[in-house]
């Protein structure tokens, strides 16, 4: 079981949730960007919800199916189509062998995942499958797809969607999908955050600019963070600063005023100010903007955080009900 | 017990602060707090981090929430570690791991050897000796997969990292940036002046433990010949 790309697309890679655990080793984390399109794409094919998928980014990839899979398209609106068809996203759809499944350019957001039944099956590498490019790690040979790459499909899990699979047409689907007001609102441009430890070493000017101002996305950000362009934010004075730990969503000011938020491809550790940390219920709706695309810091607690991360928790143990029963239920071909 | 500072990392770490001063014994208490987070990890954490004055511990805010009624994960976590911390004091610090690395110095694996001798106003043999005849104790595992932050080295031997940096130095490369020094486990760019080279895999993704070094650990380096470089490779 195999799907062949046909064209890599700009930055497609196999990503999974993580590679968790290996930070005392300097291992970078990684994993998909964007986590709630990881999980619901993967429940939706009846997977494990960190099961590895494929990320592309912007520009899309063009997929060559070799035999029948049940796939799921989640996150960002990259233009999907089989045979010219549009594909719909949040629900599951069966592909025949010899479809071609074609991403064109971002209508919507800026990352996509294709999660398919099984599973991507690469070697484990420190507890996770995926892409690392800077080390050569995990993936296929730690490297982005290209053309010409066989991505290996795992075994089907029993427990998985019976959809119309007869009849001639490229892909079919079913009427239902995860419902609009339960996906991350990725237009969205303000970001919850958490004030950061060196926040009141800022002048004050820049903590009323950090809270009330618009940042820009440069273009010299990718999976490892985000460059942000906007108000010059400038400590009191210096202050000697000793590397620790940082988190996905810690947003560092290095001396020139322009802050980084780090992501899912950060090193380990830093030795910038931290003026806050993305909260990680919007890291969804970061992953989803592009350079030039704005954002806000919108000024929450800790316990805001968390209290936000509980109730979606809910939400998605409602969605995994409901995708079950809709199993058990009748499909109609679309 | 010592009182012990508590700060979020975001809304999944906590940072916990072991002492203001980078020194041995922050290091130890680092150390300890590590090695029991490795043999105890309590349920809902992720990982730790140690770092050169704290520890960094990561945790699934929705595992905590279950497991302890009417607390905010966050004040759990705390509660948590300060038990953890309040038992920890009352441990034996065990003995540093001292760990051997073989260097073979100057010509091609070591390229800027002749100008960090310069800089310094010594021989390009002073400064091998120099450099392979100090121990450096290994404060923390970061930058990139494997790369030890080493202290302790003779500040004779501080040298300006270079002008551009290299586009990529290969594995096992040992360089001086500024006060530093270190070994680049990957290939990676860089603009540390190198030195030398070992044989020996600093980053070993196949292992169990990937970074050969974790913080505590004494370093050695061991001047070698190219010979013995390339029989150490092979055997590799």
């Amino acid at each position: 079981m195999s799907i062949e790309i046909l064209q890599p697309g700009l930055s497609t890679t196999i990503q999974d949730s993580g590679r968790n655990g290996y930070q005392k080793h300097g291992v970078v984390v990684g994993g998909a960007m964007d986590p709630f399109a990881l999980r619901m794409g993967n429940l939706l094919v009846g997977n494990e919800e960190g099961a590895a998928v494929i990320e592309a980014t912007l520009i899309g990839p063009k997929l060559l199916f070799h035999e029948d899979h049940l796939i799921a398209i989640s996150g960002g609106d990259l233009s999907p189509k089989i045979s010219g068809k549009p594909v719909p996203s949040w629900r599951p759809v069966w592909v025949k062998a010899g479809s071609v499944l074609a991403f064109g350019h971002a209508q919507k957001g800026c990352r996509a995942y294709v999660a398919i039944a099984g599973g991507i099956d690469v070697p484990i590498v420190m507890g996770s499958r995926s892409t690392y490019v800077r080390a050569k790690l995990g993936g296929l040979e730690g490297r982005a797809l290209k053309a010409g790459d066989r991505i290996p499909i795992g075994k089907t899990n029993a427990d998985c969607f019976s959809l119309d699979k007869k009849g001639d047409a490229p892909f079919s689907t079913v009427s239902w999908s995860i419902g609009e007001n339960a996906i991350p609102s990725y237009e969205n441009r303000s970001v919850r955050t958490i004030g950061g430890p060196e926040f009141k070493d800022f002048t004050e000017e820049s903590q009323t600019r950090f809270y009330e101002d618009e940042f820009q996305i440069a273009p010299q950000s990718d999976r490892m963070g985000y460059r942000l362009s906007g108000p010059d934010l400038q400590l009191k004075k210096p202050k000697e600063q000793i590397s620790e730990a940082v988190s996905a969503g810690t947003i560092q000011v290095p001396p020139g005023g322009s802050p980084i938020i780090l992501l899912a491809d950060r090193q380990t550790t830093g030795g910038y100010p931290k003026i806050g940390y993305v909260a990680t219920i919007d890291l969804p709706i970061l992953a989803q903007k592009k350079p030039g695309d704005t954002l806000r810091f919108q000024n929450i607690t800790v316990k805001e955080a968390q209290h936000a991360l509980l109730l979606r928790e809910r939400a998605i143990n409602q969605l995994k009900c409901s995708i079950k029963l809709m199993k058990t239920g009748g499909f109609k071909r679309v | 017990m010592e009182h012990y500072e508590f700060s979020p990392l975001g809304d999944s770490g906590m940072i916990v602060n072991m002492g203001e001063e980078i020194d041995r014994k922050t290091l130890e208490k680092v150390t300890a707090l590590s090695a029991y987070l490795e043999e105890h990890p309590f349920d809902g954490m992720t990982e730790y981090v140690p770092g050169f004055t704290t520890v960094a511990v990561f945790y699934d805010p929705i595992k905590i929430y279950n497991q302890s009624i009417n607390e905010f994960p966050y004040e759990a976590v705390v509660k948590t570690l300060k038990q953890i911390l309040s038992k920890l004091s009352t441990r034996k610090q065990s003995e540093s791991r001292v760990v051997d690395i073989p260097v073979c110095y100057g010509g091609k694996f070591g390229p800027d050897l002749k100008e960090v001798a310069n800089h310094a106003g010594l021989t390009p043999e002073e400064v091998v000796r120099i450099h392979s005849g100090t121990e450096y104790m290994v404060y923390m595992i970061g930058f990139a997969p494997g790369f030890p932050y080493l202290g302790g080295m003779d500040e004779r031997l501080a040298v300006p990292r270079r002008p551009s940096p290299r586009v990529s130095i290969p594995v096992g490369s040992v360089g001086i940036g500024g006060k530093q020094t270190g070994v680049y486990p990957i290939e990676s760019p860089g603009g540390w002046q190198l030195i030398g080279k070992t044989p020996i895999k600093l980053f070993r993704p196949e292992e169990d433990q990937p970074s050969l070094l974790r913080a505590g650990d004494v370093v050695r380096f061991q001047p070698i010949s190219r010979e013995e470089f390339e029989r150490l490779e092979v055997g590799d």
